[in-house]
């Protein structure tokens, strides 16, 4: 679940943003539209708690990530949210498993093998726990990362442009697959895309065009 | 804490190269500092053991310095002999409270042989580990290194060869027994061969005199080559010394004057060697600074992620902190056994010289500074990279095109 009303951020010498309302009820999706530097990104700052809004307010899962002290905020965001970054992120000097270990060790909580284990095989990859992720192909980089995104049963996912350079099947493929993994865990999914084929996929989808408020 | 340092293990191996390299500086420079800090410390105790209860040395007039080395540490050659009745007047001065005398100019396999009384040995409190104490001339005790080393037990016959350092003429018609050996005590008494003054007299009186009357000349100008001095009050240090240069033709010199002055002239080496320690410590810091700060920026993503995914700053920071504390235990480890190893191979060299003693295997308390002096580098070089982890934008990450 994500509310906000009248949210504003204020750059320190920079703009000031203003973001329209969105009242998005839990285990639904919204698609995030917008070119670059519309406030995709400072937006989906404000919902992780990176950014503190400068007006307004902000409920994600029950909680006002604004609100919370800096330690409470980067408990709060490792317990509630699952984030998939466009760039994967996959560290090489760590393989698979140990980069979805990694969750537990930000977490600060003890890493729990069995979970990874399950996370992998949800995503057809416990094949690839042992190897390095540059020895992975795009797809199966993605279902990785995707993996670690849903380790700890998130309440809100938040994925950043999950099809850009994807074909068609492709970017239909992996949309399902975060569909599907949002779904199972009964998690608020946001996409940020500037990608048309997102609303075409998900049909259904909440969407906030970013610029229009 | 232990998922932390597996993690910083992890990545601080995911670059073996850089890891190594880091390690190799570190590790030469804490090896060098603990190959400075054994030595000059084995070498003040071996002064301070062999120096004890000895306020002055007197011998014929040269160098302070070389009659010191000559006649307590027995590492340099005696500057000259001095005549036996001058010495035995000595013994009379009423500020002297035991005059202990040394004849040398023997050896035996490079071991000395010395002439003295047993006071030297009760001197040092050595303790005789077979055989008894010389009860007639020509008999000899052997000092512990020099028994192993030249196979000496009481019963054995030996011939001592004119000169200090062996390959002299053989005194071969003047074997010496050896009628005891000495039980190790970490002293100079351990690489020498004692036996009574009047031995190394007659040797040399039997080696040069042509007929009985010549003896008897010769045994009229007995000489000794110096006399180790105890005063009766340490008020004689002031007014004995003088006393002797002034008014004989022999010198008194004060051991810890000298060793005061020679520890300033080696002192200028350890200082360079620890120096050099530095150096290669500070170079170390330097590399691993820039190994650190390298890691952050191609890490940065790595590290932005892991502050999304919820890991405090502190946490971020700590991850770095704890990669460079592996670089400064491994290379603790690693400099302190190459600075122990490198300690023991020189003692090695140096006793095959018959010189001063130096173990490698001892545990001296200063060396507990070096894993510290890791410590604190590793911390230095890591302060600016984990307080730019700290600091990091997170939100960049998102904004990363």
């Amino acid at each position: 679940m994500i509310r906000t009303q009248g949210l504003r951020y204020q750059y320190p010498k920079g703009p000031q943003l203003a973001f329209a309302d969105v009242d998005v009820p839990q285990g639904a999706t919204l698609v995030l539209r917008g070119n670059s530097g519309s406030g995709k990104s400072t937006w989906l700052a404000l919902v992780a708690g990176l950014l503190t809004a400068t007006a307004g307010a902000l409920t994600v899962a029950d909680a006002q990530p604004g609100a919370l002290a800096q330690a409470a905020r980067d408990a709060w965001r490792a317990r509630t949210l699952g984030f998939l970054p466009q760039k994967l992120h996959l560290s090489d000097a760590l393989t698979v498993a140990q980069n979805l270990n990694l969750v537990y060790f930000a977490a600060g909580l003890p890493v729990d093998a069995a979970a990874v284990a399950q996370a992998l095989a949800a995503l057809d990859v416990a094949d690839l726990a042992a190897r390095k992720p540059s020895q992975l192909s795009g797809g199966q980089a993605q279902r990785v990362a995707l993996a670690r995104a849903v380790l700890l049963r998130p309440r809100v996912i938040l994925a950043d442009e999950p099809t850009a350079s994807l074909d068609d099947a492709s970017a239909a493929a992996a949309l399902q697959l975060l569909a599907g993994s949002a779904r199972q865990c009964g998690a608020t999914l946001v996409i940020a895309t500037h990608d048309r084929r997102v609303g075409e996929t998900l049909a259904g989808a909440m969407e906030y065009r970013m610029g229009a408020a | 804490m232990k998922a932390l340092a597996a993690l910083s293990l992890r990545y601080l191996w995911s670059r073996p190269l850089t890891a190594a390299l880091n390690l190799l500086l570190l590790t030469l420079g804490l090896a060098s500092i603990t190959f400075v800090m054994l030595v000059s410390t084995q070498v003040d105790r071996a002064f301070e053991r062999d120096l004890a209860g000895i306020d002055a040395v007197v011998g014929a007039k040269g160098s302070p310095l070389q009659l010191i080395l000559a006649g307590v540490f027995h590492i340099d050659v005696p500057p000259g002999n001095i005549a036996l009745a001058d010495a035995q007047a000595l013994q009379a001065n009423p500020q002297v409270a035991q005059l202990i005398p040394l004849s040398l100019g023997d050896s035996y396999r490079g071991f000395r042989i010395v002439g003295t009384t047993p006071d030297y040995i009760t001197h040092y409190g050595a303790q005789l580990a077979q055989g008894a104490l010389w009860a007639a001339p020509m008999q000899a005790v052997a000092g512990a290194q020099a028994a192993r080393a030249a196979g000496l037990v009481p019963g054995v016959q030996f011939v001592g060869s004119h000169g200090l350092g062996g390959g002299g003429h053989a005194h071969g018609d003047t074997p010496y027994t050896v009628a005891g050996v000495l039980a190790p005590c970490g002293c100079v008494l351990d690489r020498l061969i004692l036996t009574a003054s009047e031995s190394v007299w007659q040797v040399h009186e039997k080696a040069t005199a042509v007929d009985e009357e010549d003896r008897k000349a010769l045994q009229a100008e007995r000489e000794i080559t110096l006399a180790l001095i105890r005063y009766k009050s340490p008020l004689a240090a002031v007014t004995f010394p003088r006393f002797v240069n002034t008014t004989t033709d022999m010198q008194a010199a004060a051991p810890a004057v000298e060793v005061t002055r020679l520890l300033r002239m080696v002192g200028v080496g350890t200082d360079v060697l620890r120096g050099f320690g530095a150096v290669l410590l500070l170079a170390a810091a330097l590399s691993v600074f820039i190994a650190l700060w390298g890691a952050v920026r191609e890490r940065r993503a790595d590290l932005a992620l892991l502050r999304m995914l919820g890991a405090s700053p502190a946490r971020v920071a700590a991850l770095l902190v704890c990669e460079a504390l592996w670089l400064a235990l491994l290379a603790s480890v690693l400099g302190l056994a190459l600075g122990h190893l490198l300690t023991g191979l020189v003692g090695w060299l140096l006793q095959a010289e018959r010189s001063l003693p130096l173990s490698g295997w001892l545990w001296v308390p200063a060396v507990a500074w070096v894993p510290l002096a890791a410590a604190g580098v590793a911390m230095a070089a890591a302060l600016i990279p984990a307080l730019h982890a700290r600091r990091m934008d997170v939100a960049q990450l998102l904004n990363t095109r």
